[in-house]
């Protein structure tokens, strides 16, 4: 037999977990590296939201086409990552009424169910609708988990031999006689140092057969390593999560292009989006307050209860935009959302590697199938693509999600909601023996949940977190970011859990500070008091460099104070 | 007819009881006003005076020696540091044995449900035994079915923060069958009860069973720690039934929210203004006050749409900080809700908090400053109302978690808000 053919494939966003997942199943041998966590670049930094195509059915309806054929193909694979909330299009009287029209013939001609509502209508089912809404077209817009979903893939991928490397960057691509053969790997040196037989700052060499970047908006950098331009035009968006979900169906302004035009319900919150600023570096930007202030003003348009709404925290992600030399499209709102698959030995005459850039979320699947076309064609391997018909991992058995709803010994909106985050995998997750009390009390995430994720991700509780929701609620970690870590002994050592809380405890932290005002800085105060005060985290002296001198404080009225002879007041 | 005192002090903590009971001692007519159960319920339970410096200093061993470095705007250098003994003697009394610490001036370190320690000055008599500078050996134990404290994580922790004696932790599982999710509030009930648990060796008391459960682990310890669930009426009766069990001192570890021993705290200082003779009326927000020739005459209480007012000749104002609802904020403004005191912010949010966890943050510094006799001051400098004092967190120019002085600066200000409303009464 001969050794399966090695591919290498840099990035554990969508798109690469999604080539790592076909490629293996395929039959090719794929490692997966990740400089940071899964989703740790774009993909974890989005709206959460399941395209119907209809946002791109004027101005795009090649991408409106793929959106809604994906959609339709996610609910089948990936159950358990997607919520179908239905999306509408809503119009405002300043919005233009030839606009709607076109949006609406679009949907038709793109094959996107699509109806018209009154406005009326569209308050019965969204109440807090601006009354100013004239008229609406409801389309089927979700939400979808991309944590999950990612996880799934990467998850998928493992079951059929792929090696996942998170905390691995690529500090070089090996080139050799004209093709890219490998690259240069340093490994992570932090807590979350998943699973790996690797030390933290240790180098390795790891030589494929072909090598394809996945790496969105990071691209370009990937690309001169080997000393081809991919000219990739990041572009940030901001979005702000709201404490709870004011609508709980995705609400679009029908308009042509704009900022702030989106609220998703996404599991318990609801989110606005976005902004779109081109930048520089998509590692080093800034996030302005201006930007939240815009999406909370501009949407309270829309939904105007928004406009007083407690905020949990803002995030901003860089979109990976891409168009071929040449075009120079000023606005980046007008530079296309279709993806682009490069390949280097076509295109620069470097063989064994290929890029993929541009693109969006919904339709990673279907990136993920071009690019594993592309790359089994360069290496000989007839096998097709079967990511649109084989499940994910906790989809396979829609069965499953239904008995595990059933009582796992937990209160029932909690079993409810574990079971979903897990689809057919509840059953072995959840059924225990041992007490399962609920760690996270805002998501309702319980133990096993969390051991669960420990086991997958190892001591980072940030891949714990996106991998069960805990610390992503109203406290933002402040009742549970400390009982997180607690699960993670005596697996890993006190020092280990020290450092994997710190780090946890820190990520929630500055994403909160976008979200510092009213309800959510009473929250942050607390949350500063029970970590400072009552925990005394700031001051640990297992993390200060001086000792304590313990006999300069009160001994108490024990056998020590009796020593010396004050047993004036006992206890 | 019109409802009238001498002092109505509005807000419920620790700074309002304190006001309340120094005033009514003095002498006064008082009504406490109270919103909401206040946030002692969220807190330790601990009684800190000052445990590090502004400057991050510490553990500090004696916190009266550091009051005179502290700077200007202070609560303390306000009031002084006769004030705050004051402050703590007013304590002491009130709440009788149930607390330690008064014998010394000197902190004493606490084991915190984090691992780490924490200095403070006075500590519930359930917690004397768990005292870090004690060499004895210790034994903490955690129970399975609670989460947020990990004993064995706790031992190994206290390991590596350094303390002078051999600590262990073992998790077991709580001998009486609960809910799925029990609270804490759920476990103590159980155990003031004593409730019957049924075994192969028939039936035992819920605090026997525990003991019986926790035993085989000692091996050589000389106290044990709990986490602090060891019962809510009746939690010395708790203690001491499984002391005697076990044979050795028990302990509690400080845990929360909802914290029992914060509970407890309460529940002995509303005692202690109930013998001191103020009136109360809880539930119920202030939500608005009506002045003259800058006086406040009345504060409006309103409850199920209707607003009753409160007429009184003072006024004070412990209502708490950005977590109790003392100071609130919206995009742009902090403010004080009740009274619209000036409460001085930076014009740009993101000033507000520091990017880092632990950061120096602007925003545990919010709050009002005052005059040396505690009155709110406008932005120019005058004093708001000349009959509002103003007591504890809702106080600026302090970080309480940084510097862990929440509960002595709300006694020393109360107490001064207290004593001085009173006089001039």
């Amino acid at each position: 037999m001969v050794d399966a053919q090695r591919v290498l494939v840099i990035g554990g966003g969508s798109t690469g977990t999604g080539i790592a997942r076909d490629l293996s199943m395929r039959g090719l041998d794929v490692t997966l590296v990740e400089r940071g966590n899964l989703t740790h670049g774009t993909t974890g930094r989005m709206h959460g939201l399941l395209h119907s195509g209809a946002r791109y059915a004027v101005s795009d309806r090649e991408s409106a086409r793929e959106c809604v054929a994906e959609n339709r193909i996610l609910r089948d694979i990936a159950g358990h990552c997607v919520e179908m909330t239905g999306g509408l299009f809503v119009a405002l009287p300043d919005d233009d009424e030839a606009y709607f029209e076109e949006k609406l013939r679009g949907c038709r001609d793109c094959g996107i169910p699509a109806e018209v509502l009154s406005s009326e209508e569209a308050r019965e089912r969204e109440p807090y609708l601006s009354r100013e809404v004239e008229r609406a077209i409801g389309v089927p817009d979700g939400a979808v988990d991309p944590f999950r979903l990612c996880v799934a893939n990467a998850l998928a991928a493992e079951e059929r031999g792929a090696r996942i490397e998170t905390h691995a960057e690529v500090t070089d691509l090996l080139v050799e006689d004209g093709a890219v053969a490998g690259a240069e790997i340093r490994h992570g040196d932090g807590p979350g140092k998943a699973r790996s037989a690797r030390t933290p700052g240790e180098r390795e060499a790891i030589r494929a057969d072909h090598v394809v970047s996945a790496t969105g908006a990071w691209a370009g950098r990937i690309g001169e390593m080997a000393g081809v331009e991919v000219a990739v035009r990041p572009s940030k968006g901001a979005m702000t999560v709201m404490n709870v979900r004011q609508v709980d169906t995705v609400i679009n302004r029908c308009r042509p292009k704009g900022d702030a035009d989106i609220v998703v319900p996404h599991e318990t919150t609801a989110i606005l989006g976005t902004t779109d600023v081109e930048v520089d570096d998509p590692d080093d930007y800034t996030e302005e307050g201006w930007e939240v202030d815009l999406l909370i003003d501009e949407l309270a348009e829309v939904v105007p209860i928004l406009a007083d709404a407690r905020t949990i925290r803002s995030f901003w992600g860089v979109r990976p935009l891409y168009e071929p030399p040449g075009t120079d499209t000023e606005d980046p709102t007008d530079v296309t959302r279709d993806f682009t698959v490069l390949d280097h030995g076509e295109r620069d005459g470097l063989a064994g590697f290929t890029s993929i850039v541009g693109g969006k979320f919904t339709t990673y699947r279907l990136m993920a199938e071009r690019v594993s076309d592309l790359v089994c064609a360069s290496l000989g391997v007839s096998a097709s693509s079967r990511t649109a018909e084989v499940p994910l991992p906790g989809s396979e058995d829609p069965e499953a999600l239904s008995v595990a709803m059933d009582d796992f010994g937990l209160t029932s909106p909690v079993a409810r909601r574990s079971a979903q985050r897990l689809g057919s995998r509840a059953p072995d997750v959840l059924d225990t023996d041992e007490p399962n009390p609920v760690v996270c009390g805002c998501e309702a995430v319980t133990r096993t949940e969390v051991r669960d994720a420990i086991d997958q991700a190892g001591p980072d509780l940030t891949a714990v977190r996106i991998r069960t929701r805990a610390s992503m609620g109203n406290c933002q970690g402040g009742f549970c970011a400390h009982a997180m870590a607690t699960e993670l002994h005596p697996v890993y050592d006190e020092s280990a859990v020290r450092a994997a809380l710190d780090d946890l405890y820190g990520e929630r932290w500055k994403g909160q500070r976008h979200a510092l005002w009213g309800e959510q800085l009473s929250q942050a105060a607390l949350t500063h008091a029970l970590h400072a005060a009552t925990m005394n985290r700031d001051g640990d002296p297992a993390a200060r460099a001086e000792s304590v001198d313990f006999a300069a404080f009160d001994p108490g009225l024990g056998d020590g104070a009796r020593r010396e002879g004050r047993t004036d007041r006992g206890d | 007819m019109a409802i009238r005192n001498e002092v109505v002090v509005v807000g419920g903590g620790l700074a309002g009881l304190t006001a309340a009971v120094a005033a009514a001692r003095a002498g006064a007519d008082v009504r406490l006003i109270s919103a909401t159960q206040s946030t002692l319920a969220q807190a330790s339970g601990l009684v800190d005076v000052l445990g590090y410096a502004p400057d991050g200093e510490g553990p500090l061993a004696d916190p009266f020696a550091a009051l005179a470095d502290l700077p200007d705007g202070h609560p303390y250098s306000t009031v002084g540091e006769d004030a705050v003994r004051d402050g703590l003697a007013l304590f002491d009394d009130a709440v009788g044995d149930r607390y330690c610490g008064g014998h010394t001036d000197r902190n004493a370190l606490v084991p915190t449900a984090g691992g780490t320690v924490k200095p403070t000055a006075r500590y519930p008599q359930g917690t004397a035994a768990g005292l870090a500078s004690d060499d004895r050996p210790a034994l903490l134990v955690d129970f399975e079915r609670l989460v947020g404290f990990d004993a064995p994580l706790a031992a190994a922790h206290l390991g590596a923060a350094g303390v002078p004696f051999d600590v262990r932790g073992v998790t077991v599982e709580f001998p009486v069958a609960l809910d799925p999710d029990a609270t804490v509030t759920r476990v103590a009930h159980v155990l003031d009860r004593d409730r019957a648990v049924e075994s192969d060796r028939g039936s035992a008391g819920a605090r026997a069973a525990l003991a019986e459960t926790v035993a085989p682990h000692l091996d050589g310890a000389e106290r044990v720690g709990f986490p602090a669930v060891l019962g809510d009426d009746r939690a010395d009766d708790v203690r001491t039934d499984i002391e005697e069990r076990l044979g050795v001192p028990v302990f509690e570890v400080p845990t929360g929210p909802p914290s029992l021993p914060g509970l407890r705290l309460e529940d002995a200082l509303v005692a202690a203004l109930d013998s001191a003779g103020a009136s109360v009326t809880t539930g119920n927000p202030v939500v608005d006050y009506e002045a003259a020739d800058g006086r406040i005459e009345a504060v409006y209480v309103e409850q199920n749409g209707q607003r009753t007012p409160y007429h009184a000749g003072q006024f004070v104002l412990a209502t708490g900080g950005l977590v109790g609802g003392g100071v609130d904020s919206d995009r742009a403004h902090v403010y004080e809700p009740v009274f619209g005191c000036h409460v001085a912010h930076p014009d740009d949010r993101y000033e507000w908090s520091e990017a880092a966890a632990f950061g120096e943050h602007a925003f545990a510094r919010f709050g009002v400053t005052v005059d040396g006799d505690l009155r709110p001051l406008d932005a120019r400098g005058e004093a708001e109302f000349a009959n509002l004092r103003a007591a504890g967190s809702v106080l600026g120019g302090y970080d309480f978690a940084a510097e862990k002085s929440g509960s002595g600066v709300s006694l020393a200000t109360g107490f001064v808000a207290g004593t001085h409303t009173a006089e001039v009464a």
